[in-house]
This record gives structure tokens, C-alpha cells and sequence, in this order.
């Protein structure tokens, strides 16, 4: 997943796509990503703010527990580049989750929602990590899970569980 | 037939765990790259292609003319969530990393 830039066949582009269905309505999957009462209730449990217009900022602080094991108050930032509600937001993304993530810079992150029948709604989450390579190890990889996280599909799967149950796998 | 009947057919052919693992090797593959490493027709791939599709196990992205195939690992990771909770993890991880090791080893 990670290695089509060194292979230098077809593109120089570089893409991991996630895609998950969710027994929820669709605004309801899209306030979990967005609004940060929802997004801090699953997965690492860090809240997201959006400024949900062209240029507006993005940022995922640290949560306490996370400060306290070394992490930086921004574990995250970007900027909206396309936001459609509740079908399609588009974003840069930075990680700070070590220098290699953040000497990578600006990644582009796309949010596809597609109600799939009322009340089951599809959610592909498309990241371009062209030339990004540590980004790209770090939101595939589970397995550091044990040591508190994993990627994409661990995030999803939590973000699934907590709009089906009404509580995350994370308790 | 549920999500996971769905996973677990397309997982149980060994063509289709083969087009996995050259997407885990390599993601965003066209039919025609796909179908270069296999002794099959192209028919019989796409096939395969559709059932992985159905599972959830392959997403497919338009690129210009091209249709590109992407690994989506979610299925399998909700698979695995469903029978391993965050607190055997650890104990799961340790074995898989025993055995990688002896078998590297040897």
C-alpha cells in the first residue's frame, strides 16, 4: 500500500482508500466526523475542530492523557479545501505524530458519504499520501495497536460501533 | 447473506487471496495488471474482482480512463473486532510476533 511510488509503474500517485457501511443516517455520520462532541468519542479520542468552509482551519488537539505520554497540542492540522454537507469534505492533514509524519507535510484527505438506503450510509475515506510515506505507515499499520491506536480501519471500525451502539470500543 | 458470510466466502478462494496480496503489495492496480499475474482469463478475473467487491474487500476509483482497485482492509479489521477485544490484543500480538520471529528465524 505504500510502496507504488518506488515501483514507478502507472502513477506517482499514491492512494489508501477505506470504506465502511454504517447502520446510521447520513447527517448523523457526518456530524461524527465533524462536529468534535462526536469525533472525541471515538477512536483516539482527540477532538477535531472544523471550520467548515474553503480555507478554514482544521486541528485535532491532544487529549491530557496524550500530553502526558509526550504527544504535541496539535496532534493534527489541515485546512477545508471542499465542504458539501453531509456528503463530501475535502482537507489537508498534517500529522505530528513523529518528525517524519510532520517533515511530510500536507496530505489530502477526502470524505465521501453516500446514503445507501435510508438510514445506511457509506463512508469512504480516500487519503493521498503520494510521497508521504510515514503518513501513509502510520494510518495503515494496526499493528501498534496495543500500544494505543491504529489506522484508518481501526478508527473506522471504532467510529461504527459508536453510531450503531452508542458506545466506542474504547469504553 | 450477512457482511461477514460475504468476507469469509470471498476470503475461502485461494485466486481471490492472491489478487488481495498483490494489492497489499501494490494498491490501485488496473484489471489488466491484475490479470498479467494470474494464468486466467480476464473474465474469470473480473470475477473474482466482483466478489471481493461485494465483500467490501475491494474499492474501486475511476483515474482518468482507468479503474483503479484498492485493498479496503475495513472488513477484515471489523472480522477481527468482533472476536478479539482490545484486551486479548495484546495477547494475540504477542504469539503472531512469536511466530513471525521463529519463522524468520529458520
Amino acid at each position: 500500500m505504500t510502496n507504488t511510488t518506488q515501483t514507478g509503474q502507472t502513477s506517482q500517485t499514491t492512494v489508501t482508500v477505506h470504506r465502511i457501511y454504517i447502520k446510521a443516517p447520513i447527517q448523523q455520520v457526518w456530524d461524527a466526523i465533524t462536529d468534535p462532541a462526536w469525533n472525541s468519542r471515538y477512536g483516539y479520542g482527540a477532538p477535531s475542530d472544523y471550520d467548515l468552509k474553503p480555507g478554514g482551519l482544521y486541528a485535532v488537539r491532544s487529549t491530557p492523557e496524550m500530553v502526558g505520554f509526550g504527544a504535541p497540542e496539535v496532534l493534527i492540522d489541515g485546512e477545508v479545501l471542499e465542504s458539501d454537507p453531509p456528503t463530501r469534505l475535502v482537507q489537508t492533514w498534517r500529522a505530528f505524530f513523529t518528525p517524519d509524519t510532520a517533515a511530510e507535510g500536507f496530505t489530502q484527505l477526502t470524505w465521501d458519504l453516500h446514503e445507501e438506503q435510508p438510514g445506511i450510509t457509506r463512508l469512504t475515506v480516500t487519503h493521498d499520501v503520494t510521497d508521504a510515506p510515514n503518513v501513509a505507515a502510520a494510518t495503515t499499520n494496526d499493528a501498534n495497536l496495543h500500544e494505543g491506536g491504529g489506522g484508518w480501519a481501526w478508527i473506522l471500525s471504532d467510529l461504527k460501533t459508536l453510531l450503531e451502539t452508542g458506545q466506542s470500543t474504547q469504553g | 447473506m450477512n457482511d461477514d458470510d460475504l468476507v469469509f466466502k470471498a476470503l475461502a478462494d485461494p485466486t481471490r487471496r492472491f489478487l488481495l496480496d498483490q494489492l497489499l503489495v501494490r494498491d490501485g492496480r488496473t484489471l489488466t495488471e491484475l490479470e498479467s499475474e494470474l494464468e486466467m482469463t480476464r473474465f474469470g478475473v473480473m470475477k473474482h474482482l466482483r466478489v471481493l467487491e461485494a465483500a467490501g474487500l475491494v474499492v474501486t476509483r475511476r483515474s482518468g480512463r482507468e479503474k483503479l482497485h484498492f485493498l479496503n482492509p475495513v472488513p477484515i479489521r471489523l472480522v477481527h473486532d468482533r472476536w478479539i477485544d482490545k484486551y486479548t490484543e495484546r495477547r494475540v500480538k504477542a504469539l503472531t510476533d512469536l511466530k513471525h520471529s521463529l519463522e524468520e528465524a529458520q
